[in-house]
């Protein structure tokens, strides 16, 4: 099979590149406030409408998805294993917990507080994730996910409980459930941070790469290999974070987009991450604008939408994916 | 010059290695042999500072292998394991180009490129250079990572049964070039071998592993006869001697 | 020996968490607060058997003790199909049926959807590790299916069917207290009276066909079974994923007979003690009852952990 692998690459990432121009256009012009040119009775000027709602929500929508399929492709490097991602490893779960005890505690801290200890519970518990993974049978890969899972609901229950407890059930779903519909000018900021992640993980891709081969391997070629993994896991708990404060847990991103990616243009992350991220940016903006229009003019929330595509493509990835491998 | 000194590794309560001390001058072809679980890998990966040392010491041209920077020590050793992960999907020439991180830190120079080239066509591999390792047989792939451990450059080369999966023709093939690598560039190779034969045809020094100790040490004439080899593996090996090669029957005793 | 002793001593606690249940905090009307709490523990009780035969059996069927009905999306999948029909008839149309027709479909439809979807698997014989992780998949999926439809629903109409629709052991379907009585005792009696079927199952596949079982039709009658007794608990209570991975986790590690008779009373013995207990201990300790489902299934997420590290899986 000799194909030629940087052509068809870059003719993936140019059409990925133009299908999410013309998303973010069809993401500025859909929303219950009708855009036309012509209409002069408006009840929001056109300019305030896109500047406060619709390009912040837009904006919010690519750098949580570019920002979670990096994040995902990190934690599936750390683990050698393809099947996992912040919500099927404890790390969006903790991160609530963490935004629970924020609220518990110190009811009054802003958004920054609260993606700093969000930050630092969704560390320890991928943490503990990521060591207990290590000690499972490698010969038997699905494993993992499956520890995943069942750990990221583990943590869910014990949040559910303590919200039960303290009467803080209604705002569970919000930070359970991720949706773009309340992200306005002034309160989607933070998410900027997610350009930083992906960049620092572009600038150690080669790294990351070599870290998919295995401990031993990494070493041997000179990586610092648990200071790889500590950085790692604060570029991922800190997207995660960052995405389950402002704007709730959205499911399976971080598992679609790299294996799709990696079906089509291989593990080399150098060449890979920018599509992973394109990817990324790609389908969350796409399912929140689907989550617009299916319900019109209600809405259904991004976390919703992806926690029915992401199950039934994740199913599928596990059902082909071939016996040798 | 590898130096070992009286390391010892206690793992779950079982003594692996017991108190080994051992000189690795600078150039030569070295054979780690022995019977399983003789401690041969556990050896290889404590000199490459892939495992932590729990008792004594290891120097590499006397960098203390636990203190010295992971990346100082990458060009000077490199150690190929046997891995049991599942293959990555990246191409047979993106894989080689890893072994040049140590040098490039990612940024390959035209340097790196050369001598990725040079190592694919020194492991026959030019064919299959644009495949992706997890399109490649058992064998293919074990040529694929001795590629880019030699791409590496280093003085030292460990190499953990590389044998593996090979068919005899690619065998023979590999040891050869390990031989001519030692010979033409000076470099320094030690492998852990099943096949004493191997060894006992390439090899300047075999020395030979068992229960955690060091059974046998010296050239193939020495290590390779009867009362040595049944001292190892426990059994009657007859060897004879052919153009001036020793090899062992060990298949002898397997016929009824 | 060992296994009456252990199922006298449980039996014993089962009836002392039971009359705790009934007695503790008695206040006003008691023969009133007698008679709702007595239809409240036979709801508990009648779950209790559902999950505790339904996980024995279905582990029985799948040949390995770490399977279970809810793992695979059982649950998951019953109350996709109340979903499903609140969005087919809408809200009022919902409501305005009769309570037992409700479960009545609802159950047909879990039939057959397991039948099209578990069956498949079952039969593939795939590696057991990941028709785990496919059955976890599953159930994520049809949760999320659950919740979309009920984002698809008019918010008004949707809060109308929540009321009919959602169950949780402070407030069980009293409605269909009556039918679920009746099907468990069915489908436990059938059980019982197969118990020598299911012993000869559980040697494994190959070895049951050698003792003359006709193996696909007795997976497929089980499956049956299994759904609707799952049906009865997800229609009595809500989900509770892990309630049967706890029972019968434990009732394995108690008993030394692996015969169907003791395991099923062992563990319908532990599922009334975890309930009824639990219910008991939250009610009138912790003042938070309606979180029992929530701490089964934090303590039950532990021990399928535990179960994945003790590398238990068969």
């Amino acid at each position: 099979m000799f194909v030629p692998a940087i052509p068809l690459h870059r003719r993936v990432v140019m059409s990925a590149g133009l299908c999410l121009a013309l998303l973010v256009v069809a993401s500025l012009a859909i929303g219950v406030e009708e855009i036309s040119l012509s209409s002069t009775a408006r009840s929001v000027p056109l300019a305030d409408l896109l500047s406060i709602s619709r390009l912040p929500r837009t904006l919010a929508a690519v750098l949580c998805g570019a920002g979670l399929a990096v994040a995902g492709q990190i934690l599936q490097t750390l683990t050698r294993n393809r099947f996992v991602e912040p919500s099927t490893a404890g790390t969006a779960q903790s991160a609530a917990l963490g935004i629970l005890i924020v609220t518990l505690f110190l009811p009054a801290a802003g958004l920054g507080m609260k993606a700093l200890v969000a930050s630092i519970c969704a560390l320890a518990g991928t943490a503990l994730f990521l060591s207990t993974a290590h000690r499972l049978p490698p010969e038997q890969p699905h494993l993992v996910p499956l520890f995943g899972m069942v750990y990221g609901g583990v943590v869910g229950a014990a949040v559910t409980y303590v919200a039960w407890q303290n009467d803080l059930l209604q705002y569970l779903d919000i930070w359970t459930n991720g949706e773009f519909s309340g992200v306005l000018r002034g309160r989607y900021e933070l998410l900027f941070v997610a350009v930083v992640i992906v960049a620092v993980a572009m600038l150690i891709a080669e790294r990351l790469t070599i870290m998919a081969l295995g401990e031993a391997q990494a070493t041997s070629l000179g990586i610092d290999y648990r200071r790889m993994t500590q950085i790692g896991l604060v570029l991922v708990s800190v997207m995660s974070a960052l995405s389950v404060v402002v704007v709730g847990l959205i499911p399976f991103v971080g598992l679609v987009v790299p294996n799709l990616v990696s079906r089509l243009s291989g593990d080399n992350l150098r060449g890979t991450l920018p599509l992973t991220a394109l990817g990324g940016a790609i389908l969350v903006l796409a399912s929140d604008i689907a989550g617009r229009i299916i319900r019109f003019p209600y809405e259904i929330p991004v976390g919703t939408v992806m926690g029915v595509i992401g199950p039934a493509v994740f199913l599928w990835f596990v059902l082909q994916e071939r016996r040798d491998a | 010059m590898i130096e070992i000194k009286s390391v010892s590794l206690v793992r779950e309560g079982q003594r692996v290695l017991d108190s080994i001390d051992l000189l690795l001058p600078r150039g030569g072809l070295t054979a780690l042999v022995g019977p399983n679980g003789a401690g041969k890998s556990t050896l290889l990966s404590l000199a490459a500072r892939l495992l932590p040392l729990q008792d004594g010491s290891v120097t590499i041209d006397g960098l203390p292998v636990e203190s010295t920077p992971g990346k100082l020590l990458a060009k000077k050793i490199a150690i190929l394991r046997q891995d049991s992960g599942p293959p990555p999907r990246v191409s047979v020439r993106d894989m080689v180009g890893f072994g040049r991180f140590p040098h490039s830190g990612g940024r390959m120079t035209a340097q790196d490129r050369t001598m990725v080239e040079e190592a694919l066509a020194r492991f026959e591999l030019e064919a299959l250079a644009n495949r992706s390792l997890d399109r490649l047989s058992g064998g293919q792939r074990q040529r694929v990572m001795v590629a880019m451990t030699y791409c590496q450059d280093t003085d030292y080369i460990l190499l953990d049964e590389p044998l593996n999966n090979l068919d005899m023709y690619h065998a023979r093939q590999l040891m050869l070039e390990l031989r001519r690598l030692v010979d033409e560039t000076g470099r320094t190779i030690v492998i852990v071998l099943h096949d004493i034969n191997h060894a006992s045809a390439s090899a300047d020094r075999i020395i030979a592993m068992k229960n955690g100790m060091i059974a046998a040490d010296g050239t193939p004439e020495t290590v390779m006869r009867t009362e040595v080899l049944e001292a190892i593996y426990g059994f009657r090996v007859p060897v004879i001697e052919t153009n001036g090669m020793r090899l062992a029957l060990q298949y002898a005793s397997c016929a009824p | 020996m060992r296994d009456r002793i252990v199922i006298a001593l449980l039996l014993g606690l089962a009836l002392t968490t039971m009359a705790a249940f009934m007695g503790v905090n008695l206040r006003g009307n008691i023969a009133l607060a007698l008679e709702l709490r007595g239809i409240r523990l036979a709801a508990l009780v009648t779950v209790a058997i559902a999950i505790a035969l339904s996980t024995v059996t279905f582990q029985t069927i799948t040949g390995n003790r770490i399977l279970t009905p809810s793992i695979m999306g059982l649950d998951a999948l019953y109350q996709f199909g109340q979903a499903a029909l609140v969005f087919g008839l809408g809200g009022l149309g919902y409501v305005s049926l009769s309570p037992l027709l409700k479960f009545g479909a609802e159950t047909a439809a879990l039939m057959l959807l397991a039948m099209i979807i578990l069956r498949p698997a079952l039969k593939s014989q795939m590696d057991l590790t990941r028709m785990l992780l496919a059955g976890v998949i599953i159930g994520a999926l049809f949760r999320s299916m659950t919740s979309l439809i009920a984002r698809l629903i008019d918010p008004q109409e949707f809060a109308v069917a929540q009321r009919a629709m959602v169950a949780n052991f402070s407030s069980p379907m009293i409605d269909l207290l009556l039918i679920a009585v009746l099907v468990t005792v069915i489908a436990g009696g059938f059980l019982l009276s197969r118990r020598h079927l299911l012993d000869i199952a559980a040697l494994g596949r190959d070895t049951a066909i050698g003792l003359g079982v006709t193996w696909n039709r007795t997976v497929m009658i089980h499956l049956l079974v299994v759904s609707l007794l799952v049906a009865v608990s997800t229609a009595l209570v809500g989900p509770v994923t892990f309630l049967g991975l706890l029972v019968t986790a434990l009732a394995e590690r108690l008993t030394v007979s692996r015969r169907h008779d003791t395991l099923f009373a062992v563990a319908i013995l532990l599922g009334v003690i975890v309930l009824v207990g639990g219910q008991t201990l939250l009610q009138h300790g912790l003042g938070q009852a309606s979180t029992l489902s929530v701490v089964v299934d934090f303590i039950g997420g532990l021990v399928f952990i535990l179960l994945l590290f003790a590398r238990r899986i068969r």
